[in-house]
């Protein structure tokens, strides 16, 4: 077998392996790769129906519940006949779905409870059996324990057959019944309101959820089918705002899943596949919840970012703005110093925050051309039209929402400040235009400061003489 | 009256629900006429929402039939357009706003047959009436409450029924949702449909609707507003049970046997 050529070839070139694997000559690699394709496609098939219908714990009591069955199956045929196994795995998931439904329909007992039960109960049985028939005659080399935790290279082609139609079987019941399938899972209730055999198609579902987990067994044990069933879908649904998406999308990373893990457990040595499969899928799984494009965490995060430097930024713009209103606008110029005894920061905080402005063009920065006093040389900075323009707009902003909250939703005076904090960043223009008109545009903040017109933002700092504008434009 | 035969829209006899021994709904009897916008009005716990699931046979009544002009409530429901109450589903599911109102087209369709261009024609009408057309392709969980409310009316719609059931319709929506809802009912009854409404806000009931039932577990009276709404009436809908009713109820509801609800998907 495939297993055995491995070893038989040790050690080898990891590269060559590789390339072994990709270039598929091999008839056993190909049955390997081809399998866990399909499996992982087939599971996440019907695992977006089972998450979507909130049934995840659902797909795992199933996968264990089968277990009896395929010991069952094997007892009967006294060797590995697919079809019995088959057969016995249906007869015990069949058994296994009606405990649950018969629990949850005569009994208190919760779904969640119930799934428990049967779950674990299931499987209890199924390990028994499983170890009895070890150690009978024709048990010792059946190999049995490939079906807990499933393994590929044993694959052969009668299984990749089973694999193949129970694939299809699901094709073909998806597609015939996608808008049925969609109405009763979204709304059963109105399902059965326009006379739609709800139990029945639920039926379905389960009878073929579970040839689905029976025929990825030897692929990927009993114990981690489960896991191939939800983690594609519930990678979907981080994506997908559509049925049809849903399941295009499940069915790449579950076949993706399912050849990366059988490759990786061709790659390394004596590593299970199953769990190689589960973790390829869970990688997928993380790097979508990081990465999406859309309220991913890595895109949420590197705007959360950008949005606090901005507002930092504002914040500074806004205390120089202020420190030039305190004098009156007589100068173009303010001294570091002012700004840090406005800010109540330090020297080194305060040249980060001026760096950073200078960075985005806001503002810039100069020595004193001589020194007072024979102190250090005090860094002077002034604004760039730009930094001007923006210094203006937060400043009425935080002027505008005062007065508004103070007029017109009766905030007292007191109290508006703060909140005006951090309105003042997001306020757009065109609430700002609103805002003048409800308030009939105000030249006054509710403290008796002005507020920055449109005519000042544009003709550059407000008190100055004509001349030193002129010159400012030049 | 314009009838072509005899069989009312709905029609229940003598129906009593309990969940688990505890009576909901007790010895009910109701007729409703073609073409009338019926407001089910009563206090908390009254069984309005029971009635109305008993109706839709999602409920399986202790005793009693509901029949749908003339045929048994399992038949009969393929002829009632029925909103839900919202949270009855869940919006997390992968559907848009258009996927969502076409399921209103799936009784028209039968199995097999995908909704043609006609289907989401009909369809994009029923979102316009409800002033929802520009969202036809959200997901449904990116919608407020009330924009959620208009999708489930808009599905209604196309279905095309001839008589409606409505649970809720106006829990949690905005005033104005509420208003448009309400010129959508009446247009509906202008078209000669019959709608059944839940409604639980007595000030209002009276100017949506023009037949009342006013419910507390049992029929407390049924009519046109002007007859029903009465100081008299509405007193006893909403000034607690009649003590002895209520005890021999329950003590008869625990004879028989516990009926379940049969909502949502077996498990």
């Amino acid at each position: 077998m495939w297993g055995k050529q491995i070893e038989a070839i040790n050690p080898i070139d990891l590269t060559e392996r590789a390339l072994r694997f990709w270039e598929m000559n091999d008839h056993s690699v190909r049955i390997v790769a081809l399998g866990s394709a399909l499996i992982g496609l087939s599971c996440a098939l019907m695992g977006s129906y089972v998450v979507t219908r909130r049934l995840s714990l659902f797909g795992d009591t199933l996968s264990h519940a089968v277990l009896p069955g395929i010991a069952l199956g094997f007892m009967w045929a006294e060797s590995k006949n697919n079809v019995s196994l088959m057969i016995g795995a249906s007869i015990a998931g069949f058994l296994g779905i009606s405990c649950i439904s018969f629990l949850g329909r005569f009994t208190k007992i919760s779904q969640d409870s119930a799934l428990g039960i049967v779950l674990s109960g299931f499987y209890a049985v199924g390990i028994c059996m499983l170890t009895r028939i070890q150690k009978m005659d024709y048990g010792s080399q059946a190999g049995l324990d490939s079906y807990l935790f499933g393994q590929v290279s044993a694959l052969s082609t009668n299984d990749l057959i089973g694999i193949i139609l129970a694939l299809g079987a699901i094709i073909f019941f998806l597609s015939v019944c996608y808008k049925e399938l969609l109405v009763t899972g979204f709304d059963p209730n109105f399902a059965r309101s326009i006379r739609l055999p709800v139990n029945l198609i639920q039926y379905l579902l389960w009878m073929l959820l579970a040839f689905c987990v029976i025929s990825s067994l030897q692929v990927i044990g009993v114990i981690l089918a489960s896991a191939l069933l939800i983690i594609p879908a519930a990678t979907a649904s981080l994506l997908a705002k559509r049925m049809t998406s849903y399941l295009l999308i499940a069915s790449l990373f579950g076949a993706a899943a399912g050849v990366g893990g059988a490759f990786l457990s061709f790659f390394g040595e004596r590593l299970p596949t199953g769990p190689l499969i589960v973790l390829v899928s869970i990688t997928f799984f993380l790097l979508v919840l990081f990465f999406r494009p859309k309220n991913g965490m890595f895109s949420g995060f590197i705007k959360s970012k950008g949005q606090s430097r901005r507002f930092a930024m504002e914040n500074t713009l806004k205390a120089i703005y202020q420190v030039m209103e305190s004098s009156e606008f007589k100068s173009s110029t303010i001294q570091k110093l002012e700004l840090m005894n406005r800010r109540g920061i330090s020297s080194g905080y305060c040249q980060k925050e001026l760096n950073q402005l200078v960075r985005f063009g806001f503002a810039t920065t100069s020595l004193e051309a001589k020194s007072q006093n024979n102190l250090p040389r005090e860094l002077l900075v002034s604004l760039t039209p730009k930094g001007w323009e923006q210094a203006c707009k937060t400043v009425r902003n935080h002027r505008l929402w005062e007065l508004y909250l103070t007029n017109e939703a009766r905030y007292a005076p007191d109290h508006v400040h703060e909140d005006a904090e951090k309105i003042e960043h997001v306020l757009g223009e065109d609430t700002v235009r609103k805002l003048e008109r409800i308030l009939s545009n105000p030249k006054k903040d509710p403290h008796g400061k002005l507020i920055p017109s449109l005519v000042d933002i544009q003709k550059g700092w407000l008190g100055t003489s004509e001349l030193e504008k002129e010159n400012y434009i030049l | 009256m314009k009838m072509s035969s005899s069989a009312k829209p709905i029609e229940v006899h003598d129906l009593t629900v309990s969940y688990q021994r505890k009576p909901v709904l007790y010895g009910v009897d109701l007729e409703i006429e073609e073409g009338s916008l019926v407001g089910i009005i009563g206090p908390n716990g009254a069984g309005k929402s029971t009635l109305v699931k008993t109706i839709m046979n999602m409920i399986k009544p202790n005793g009693g039939f509901v029949k749908i002009f003339g045929q048994t409530a399992k038949h009969g429901i393929s002829r009632v357009g029925y909103v839900p109450q919202r949270e009855s589903v869940d919006w997390d599911f992968p559907v848009t706003v258009m996927d969502v109102v076409l399921m209103g087209r799936y009784a028209h369709l039968g199995w097999l047959r995908r909704a043609g261009k006609a289907d989401h024609k009909i369809a994009s009408d029923c979102l316009e009436q409800v002033d929802m057309l520009p969202f036809s392709n959200r997901q449904i969980g990116n919608l407020s409450g009330g924009q959620q409310q208009r999708v489930f009316l808009a599905r209604a719609l196309a279905q095309e029924s001839a008589v409606y059931l409505m649970d809720e319709p106006f829990a949690g929506v905005d005033a104005v949702t509420e208003k448009a809802i309400v010129s959508i009912l009446k247009g509906l009854k202008e078209r000669g449909k019959t709608l059944v409404v839940v409604h639980h806000d007595l000030s209002s009931a009276k100017e949506y609707f023009d037949h009342l039932l006013l419910l507390n577990m049992r029929k407390v009276a049924y009519g046109p507003v002007e007859e029903v709404y009465t100081r008299e009436l509405l007193q006893k809908t909403y000034g607690g049970r009649l003590t002895i009713l209520s005890e021999m109820a329950f003590e008869s509801a625990g004879v028989r046997a516990i009926e379940k609800e049969v909502l949502g998907p077996k498990k």
